[in-house]
């Protein structure tokens, strides 16, 4: 037997395990949840939490609240980009501003975000400013920092040469710092989203706002729709899981992959 | 989800920001001192000129004065005092189960094959989406606050002890074994030290994580005491001094947990053991 066709063999049983393993923790489940011991309000069906989704998303709610969330997410984290980029790139490139910024930066981002939601909340009411200004201020560290050691991160040797080869600060600026900080700025913007996705959640079912994912989750609670909870669940997941490997995964390939910063991502 | 940290990368904050060629120890002080003194002067400046409520913008000195009236009569230590054990107990239980269920995932493939998707399923999802669904089944109050801390922070344990584990040269089991390690000696000797760092990382993850959820968590599962209840309760009364108090609070404990706990722990283990420079 040659090692490609054992290997083929593995993957194909670590497959087959996975599968046996799924199916068996949704046995258990629809066995504890059939069973009684738990009120069915509490511990829906799996047909039943799948039968809520599927209605959801017919009807359309489950859509708009997935759009309010969406919005939010993208609206916050671009205000962050569009904040942390330049300034962490200044960062690493000006002593002065990074000497400005850098205690500021180090001395809020331990908090976080979610602890300045009750105080958002007084300053601009409920609503969609506060799920964005959170969202904005999750995202923000991330990107600054990485950013920043990104700039800091480029080869000396590289600005050297390409000095030498007579290239002028713009030139320097967008054919070496730039793609030499790549890898870093896109794991920032990873990070970013990550931070922003659970800050969203967390604002949206503190600062009630009648729309959003975080929202129809924490209101099924008072109404004891766990099949609803679940099934937003799910959708939040899907999201998350999507953006995080299709928009990224793709944003990485077309730059940081291309560029020959990194090599391709093994996942 | 890449709350598996490449080993590789570097922190993502340097001991912040680093002495420079030729520096005295009171120059880098004022340098560290004055981005505070300015954003502190620009915040008194828009306080006094009563552009906002005062109510809702009080002036540094009020909420310095809440931070020491709380700290005085008892209450801040309180709220702080149940936090940390919220944090600690919850953080406890998701490092012992982490990195359990990790080891096991990096030893056995068969234990990979069968815990991954479970993983997986679990992990896109933010923590604090659960917190109605714990809300439910474990009603309000502490169980529901430790058990969420613990389920959130797991995760990057989970993946980063795997990863570690995995990440062991086979060279050095093999050698170790060659050598005539028993189990007990190899796990001790070669595996233990092999996936540290990364175990570190994760275990660091994870707090992180665990702070960062706690205090949501707390502001919802109507606690009847902790930093995150102390902040929300009090906006009801406007009592935006209290609040601001209570943010500040919260910022220091971040930074002693990342400065002291972590960085320390590195320092006495990984470095010693030479796994990281």
């Amino acid at each position: 037997m040659s090692a490609a066709t054992k290997a083929a063999m593995e993957r194909a049983a670590s497959a087959y395990r996975a599968g046996i393993a799924l199916l068996v923790a949704a046995a258990c489940y629809e066995a504890v949840a059939r069973s009684g011991v738990f009120p069915a309000a509490l511990l829906p069906t799996l047909p039943k939490v799948a039968s809520t989704l599927w209605a959801l998303l017919l009807d359309g709610t489950m859509l708009e609240h997935a759009g309010f969330t969406m919005y939010r997410v993208l609206f916050g984290l671009s205000l962050a980009v569009a904040v942390a980029l330049p300034l962490g790139i200044m960062m690493g490139r000006f002593r002065a501003i990074e000497n400005f910024c850098l205690p500021l930066a180090s001395a809020l981002m331990p908090i976080p975000s979610l602890a300045w939601v009750p105080v958002f909340i007084l300053w601009f009411g409920l609503g969609n400013t506060v799920a964005i200004l959170i969202v904005f201020y999750a995202a923000l560290f991330p990107m600054l920092l990485n950013a920043w050691s990104g700039v800091r991160a480029v080869n000396p040797l590289w600005l050297r040469a390409a000095g030498a080869m007579g290239a002028d600060e713009r030139a320097l600026f967008w054919k070496v710092i730039i793609p030499g900080a790549s890898p870093f700025i896109i794991t920032g913007l990873r990070q970013a989203f990550l931070r922003a996705w659970i800050a969203v959640v967390g604002a949206e079912m503190l600062a009630a706002s009648d729309w959003g994912l975080g929202w129809v989750i924490f209101d099924a609670k008072e109404f004891l729709n766990a099949d609803v909870m679940l099934a937003a669940l799910a959708v939040i997941g899907a999201i998350g899981f999507l953006f995080e490997r299709l928009v990224f995964g793709s944003l990485e390939r077309a730059t940081v992959v291309r560029w020959g910063m990194v090599r391709a991502a093994k996942g | 989800m890449s709350i598996v940290a490449p080993a590789a990368s570097p922190p993502l904050l340097p001991a912040g920001p680093s002495a420079q060629r030729g520096e005295s120890r009171w120059r880098l002080i004022a340098r560290t001192a004055f981005p505070f003194l300015v954003v502190a002067l620009a915040w008194e400046a828009t306080a006094r000129l009563g552009i906002f409520p005062r109510k809702l913008f009080p002036p540094l000195e009020e909420v310095a004065a809440a931070l020491l009236r709380l700290t005085a009569d008892g209450v801040l230590p309180h709220h702080v005092l149940d936090t940390l054990v919220r944090l600690f107990a919850g953080f406890a239980l998701a490092a012992v189960a982490g990195v359990a269920i990790g080891f096991a995932m990096g030893r056995s493939r068969r234990a990979e094959d069968v815990i991954l998707p479970l993983i997986s399923i679990g992990a896109p999802i933010p923590g604090l989406a659960y917190a109605p669904l714990f809300l439910l089944w474990f009603g309000l109050g502490n169980v529901t606050a430790v058990l969420l801390v613990a389920f959130v922070s797991a995760f990057p344990i989970i993946f980063n002890t795997w990863t570690g584990v995995k990440a062991v040269k086979e060279v050095w089991v093999r050698s170790a074994q060659a050598m005539g390690a028993d189990d007990r000696r190899l796990l001790h000797h070669v595996i233990l030290p092999g996936a540290l760092p990364y175990m570190l990382t994760g275990l660091r993850l994870g707090l992180a994580q665990a702070w960062r959820i706690l205090v949501g968590i707390e502001m919802l599962a109507a606690v009847p005491w902790g930093l995150g209840w102390m902040i929300f309760g009090a906006r009801e009364f406007l009592n935006t001094d209290v609040m601001l108090a209570g943010v500040a609070v919260i910022g220091a404990i971040g930074l002693t947990l990342e400065k002291l706990v972590f960085q320390r722990l590195e320092r006495y283990t990984v470095v010693r053991w030479g796994m990281m420079a």
